[in-house]
């Protein structure tokens, strides 16, 4: 048995040891493409959940042509189990404005955008007090770049970074084709570097700490400590800081309640990992994961489980392709008459193949990744979803 | 002119008359009219330049730019799987109790409207639920009862 247990790290709301206008003003003194390999060589990916790296988008930023650039901070927190993002906001928004801060200045953008969602609207008060002090030291810093907030109006699509920008366009937020991606053309045509809110605070510290200590934490795949918003069958719900790269089986017995079944990872977009799995599972390998972990005990129907998630995906569902607008539809039709009896058990084979090709044929990843949970759900919960 | 050119105008001179001003003239509408009316997107496709089919659609995309007639406050309980496992169906049975609605209509006096929402992020104190911009979590029958008799008689 391995010794490896939970490492809990303090930096992402640790008190301000330094100021983050101090790093902002070290920072910016140094080159740009410095900051930029700093950013590369810490491995940072982003924390929204599609775990792009970092580095890359903003090297891209900074070769844009075009001009004015954007920068845009992703607070459409919407995946059901996420909520890091607010307590960030509540609690250490200066250290999200320094990232933007340091984004800005190595891509040459002027122009800042806080994307927060509606359900987030309580916020906008302290956020623009902070605002206000950002702009003072940036203007001592003689740094050009002024940041705005823009409320959304409650859509989990808008999550998505091209479907976010049509939103600001005032439009209804459809995802993009892509390419062009947006740091080419993004907002109103222009080059627009898009991350969520827990990214620019990461490369923050990246700038702050360096990217050979930054990588000491985490593993080789996945460097640096993560955000984890933790809910459900748990006496410990909140969100915490851990170092990634830790097995499903730490967690549990970390935070589950004793008689845990399964884990939910990534919110209803991820997958959902059973008991026998628990051991071979590292979370968000593979892949980035937003940082939802919701713990589902044995008295939990994951029928009922599915089923909500299923309502939540065919409402959400901007409804521009059809294999997302319909196919969310027909799967929760048909878990429905499978369970009442009316098609036959058999039917939840052609559901998953069904996934299948909205996993190829969707236009963004709303409708691609439906098929993460429905095929983990009803693959390791095979005899709920009939009986 | 009517009391809905006056605020239309308002709000397009603080916003702006370019595409990317529609969302927020169209909140601005919802939060001082409670609702998105044929006449109030009518006249912001004029003021905008754009059909009103546009607005229309826009509108109708988010779930917090209302086109029909809302109370003051309105309440959107949490419904998903982290709140639904932590007891939203009693919270919904109290709330529909108290106020003698359902999930979707509006009280006689214009007062509450009952709403079921997506995911607010109050995953680890569900319960949740908003009442317009105010969020209230870890909520059982006891606490609904007194925030809503709050509301009653002191707003």
């Amino acid at each position: 048995m391995a010794e490896k247990t939970l490492k809990k790290v303090d930096i992402i709301f640790a008190e301000y040891l330094v100021s983050p206008y101090k790093i902002l003003e070290e920072t910016i003194k140094r080159p740009k493409n410095e900051i930029i390999q700093e950013i590369l060589d810490s491995g940072l990916r982003g924390r929204g959940g599609a775990g792009f790296p970092t580095g890359l988008k903003w090297k891209f930023g900074a070769s844009a042509k075009a001009e004015p650039k954007y920068i845009v901070c992703n607070a459409d927190e919407g995946e059901p189990g996420t909520f890091k993002d607010r307590e960030i906001l509540t609690k250490v928004p200066r250290k999200v404005f320094l990232g933007m801060g340091i984004c800005a200045f190595v891509t040459g953008a002027t122009k800042g955008i806080l994307y927060l969602r509606a359900e987030y609207n309580y916020l906008i008060p302290s956020l623009n007090n902070e605002l206000q002090i950002f702009h003072e030291k940036a203007k001592l810093l003689g740094l050009d770049f002024n940041i705005t907030i823009f409320s959304g109006s409650g859509a989990y699509v808008c999550g998505e970074e091209t479907a976010l920008i049509e939103s600001m366009e005032g439009k209804r937020g459809e995802p993009r084709n892509k390419p062009p991606f947006p740091v080419q053309s993004g907002y109103l045509g222009k080059p627009t570097i898009v991350n969520n809110v827990e990214t620019f605070v990461s490369a923050s510290m990246v700038c702050r700490i360096g990217a050979v200590e930054y990588k000491k934490l985490g593993t080789e795949d996945q460097s640096g400590s993560k955000l984890f918003s933790i809910s459900g069958d748990t006496h410990k719900a909140g969100v915490y800081e851990l170092e990634l790269g830790m097995k499903v089986s730490e967690f549990v017995e970390e935070f589950g309640d004793g008689d845990t079944k399964a884990v939910q990872i990534g919110g209803v977009a991820g997958v959902c990992v059973p008991r026998k799995n628990f051991e071979a599972t590292i979370i968000g390998q593979g892949s980035s994961s937003g940082g939802s972990t919701m713990v589902f005990n044995s008295t939990r129907s994951m029928y009922n489980v599915l089923h909500n998630y299923l309502e939540f995906f065919q409402e959400e569902s901007c409804g521009q392709c059809t294999p997302c607008r319909v196919g969310c539809q027909q799967l929760l039709k048909g878990i429905e008459a499978i369970k009442a009896g009316t098609k036959p058990a058999e039917y939840l084979n052609q559901l998953m193949k069904l996934t299948e090709t909205m996993k190829l044929t969707a236009k963004c990843g709303l409708g691609q990744s439906v098929g993460n949970s429905f095929n983990s759900i009803v693959t390791n919960f095979r005899e709920e979803m009939i009986y | 002119m009517a009391d809905i050119q006056v605020l239309v105008k308002e709000l397009v001179n603080k916003y702006g008359t370019k595409r990317e001003a529609l969302i927020p003239i169209l909140q601005g509408v919802v939060a001082s009219e409670r609702y998105l009316s044929s006449e109030a997107m009518i006249e912001i496709a004029k003021e905008l330049d754009i059909s009103a089919a546009e607005v229309y659609g826009t509108a109708t995309f988010y779930s917090f730019l209302e086109t029909v007639p809302r109370g003051k406050y309105v309440i959107r309980i949490c419904r998903t799987i982290v709140c639904e496992m932590n007891g939203k169906k009693d919270v919904l049975k109290i709330l529909e109790e108290i106020l003698k609605i359902k999930v979707g209509e509006t009280t006689m006096d214009k007062k509450f409207s009952l709403l079921e929402t997506n995911c607010i992020g109050w995953c680890h104190q569900g319960p949740a639920m908003l009442i317009n911009d105010e969020v209230y979590s870890q909520l059982t029958s006891d606490k609904v009862r007194e925030i809503i008799q709050d509301y009653i008689r002191n707003k």
